[in-house]
């Protein structure tokens, strides 16, 4: 089909970049948001981290931090699905991962716009 | 003296009678420079002469004795009873393809695949032959050596989820092979091989599982050629949308 | 999409069953690699409300935070570090098979640039953390 002959590289070099930022970025994100400040290891103070969430170049890089491993999920989950045999589906699959991921660029844009 | 044994569990299929492969076992001989294949040659000559497989060179050249032992893609003449303590060995024909009649699978879909990807060096024109050989360096020729060692065995294709899910899939040794041929500096056929690799089924088919360079009889890594094809691709596509005015190469 | 493929009557076309990854222990690492995306995914919508809650005020983000407290959130989030940490390893590793890289005609070994990913990697957390627990 045309349209998947030419779009496969698009997502693979989202997904691929995603891959990387995820790699390089998301085990420290995780140790400290997800659990060094909820737990009290470590705090950071709402006034701290509005500060630097509001700095135009951090909001910046949270886009990339958030966005790009979307669309690596989405290529990922996208052949989990076919390679558990759903390949029948493959359309609205593809549809659905990589329209999900879209959705979530909209929502990281809307949220850092509020910031 | 009594001779020790070691049971062999074989895939049968007779077309036209058998619904589905069945298991037959044999007990044969266990010696210690004995490969499966020695053991499949001593029970079609001494036990069942109906019993039918492929096989040539007997010394991990031609390609052709693959068969899954255990259940992972082995050419049978590089697989040593003992390496399988006292068994049983299950011997069964390639994972992923049709079986034509007990071990013997269809080789057409992977002969078309091969013959897509162009596997041969192409150039723009040919020079006559009195002006000499295409040259190349040791450092060019290191450039796509590896991935020349492969013998069309199809364990690759064996090993390949990918592949037994979507049979379309132009898989690990084609790719591998297409991509020899665009790294090899004689060659200068990218764009006539390009539109295969670069289709859906092509290279972007694969999910990177990593068995095909796994079970390589030769040492060759069809993953990463693959993974570079789609760096490759995806880069030309890049360059295509950024500059649409440019040549591509 | 792909046109079927047309089977040939006498001869047996197997069938590769949904839970050929239960196979081999290769098979079921490729797997795990795969599902790592979901949990990186997952904690990353999670950071997303976090930085929503931010933005609400410093009750709503103290708020937020005490609900992160609750055990099932730090279970969620010690898994998802496993498969985050679990991803980064498998990458950097396919990095070297992945990226050629050159020095005048040689190719740097794969090892050597999957080393040196390793080495990206640990320079970038070290730096991301000095600047998110400094002050």
């Amino acid at each position: 089909m045309a349209t998947r002959k030419t779009s496969e590289p698009f997502w693979w070099l989202l997904f691929a970049a995603g891959g990387m930022v995820a790699a390089l970025l998301v085990p420290v994100h995780l140790l400290v948001h997800g659990l060094a400040v909820p737990l009290g290891w470590t705090s950071i103070s709402h006034a701290r981290m509005l500060a630097l969430a509001g700095h135009p170049l951090v909001k910046l890089y949270l886009f990339a931090l958030i966005a790009l491993p979307l669309y690596h999920w989405a290529h990922r989950f996208r052949f989990i699905l076919e390679d558990l045999g759903l390949r029948g589906l493959r359309t609205p699959i593809a549809i659905l991962c990589y329209g999900a991921a879209v959705l979530g660029t909209v929502a990281t844009l809307w949220v850092l716009w509020q910031i | 003296m009594t001779e020790e044994t070691m049971t062999l569990e074989v895939t049968r299929y007779r077309p036209g009678h058998d619904r589905e492969p069945r298991t037959q076992s044999f007990t044969v001989p266990n010696r210690k420079d004995w490969v499966v294949l020695d053991a499949l040659n001593h029970i079609k000559d001494r036990i069942d002469g109906t019993l039918t497989y492929r096989w040539s060179c007997r010394m991990g050249v031609c390609g052709s004795c693959g068969m899954m032992v255990n259940g992972v893609p082995k050419l049978t003449c590089a697989a040593f009873l003992r390496d399988y303590r006292s068994g049983p060995i299950r011997v069964e024909p390639l994972a992923n393809f049709p079986i034509i009649r007990d071990l013997v699978v269809a080789l057409d879909d992977f002969m078309d695949k091969l013959r897509r990807v162009k596997p041969w060096i192409i150039r723009a024109v040919e020079k006559p032959v009195s002006d000499g050989e295409y040259l190349q360096t040791p450092a060019q020729l290191d450039a796509y050596k590896q991935f020349s060692m492969c013998i069309n065995c199809m364990l690759c294709y064996a090993a390949c989820p990918v592949y037994g899910l979507e049979p379309a899939f132009l898989g690990p040794a084609a790719i591998a092979l297409a991509y020899r041929y665009n790294l090899d500096s004689r060659d200068e056929g990218y764009r006539l091989r390009e539109p295969v690799l670069s289709e859906a089924v092509g290279v972007w088919e694969c999910t990177f599982v990593g068995e095909c360079s796994v079970v390589c009889p030769k040492g060759v890594d069809p993953a990463a050629a693959i993974q570079r094809s789609k760096l490759a691709g995806a880069t030309d596509w890049l360059l295509s949308m950024i500059m649409p005015w440019g040549s591509r190469r | 999409m792909t046109v079927p493929r047309v089977e040939r009557p006498g001869l047996f076309y197997p069938k590769l069953p949904a839970t050929w990854w239960l196979r081999n222990a290769n098979y079921f690492r490729f797997m795990l690699r795969e599902l790592s995306s979901v949990f990186i995914a997952l904690f990353l919508v999670v950071f997303l409300v976090q930085l929503h809650r931010l933005s609400q005020g410093p009750g709503a983000y103290a708020a937020y935070l005490e609900t992160l407290r609750a055990p099932g959130w730090i279970i969620f989030h010690v898994v998802a570090l496993a498969f985050a940490l679990y991803h980064s390893v498998t990458w950097f590793n396919l990095t070297g098979v992945v990226q050629v890289v050159r020095l005048g005609e040689r190719q740097v070994p794969p090892r050597l640039v999957a080393g040196a990913s390793f080495a990206l990697w640990a320079v970038v957390s070290v730096v991301l953390l000095w600047f998110l627990l400094r002050g």
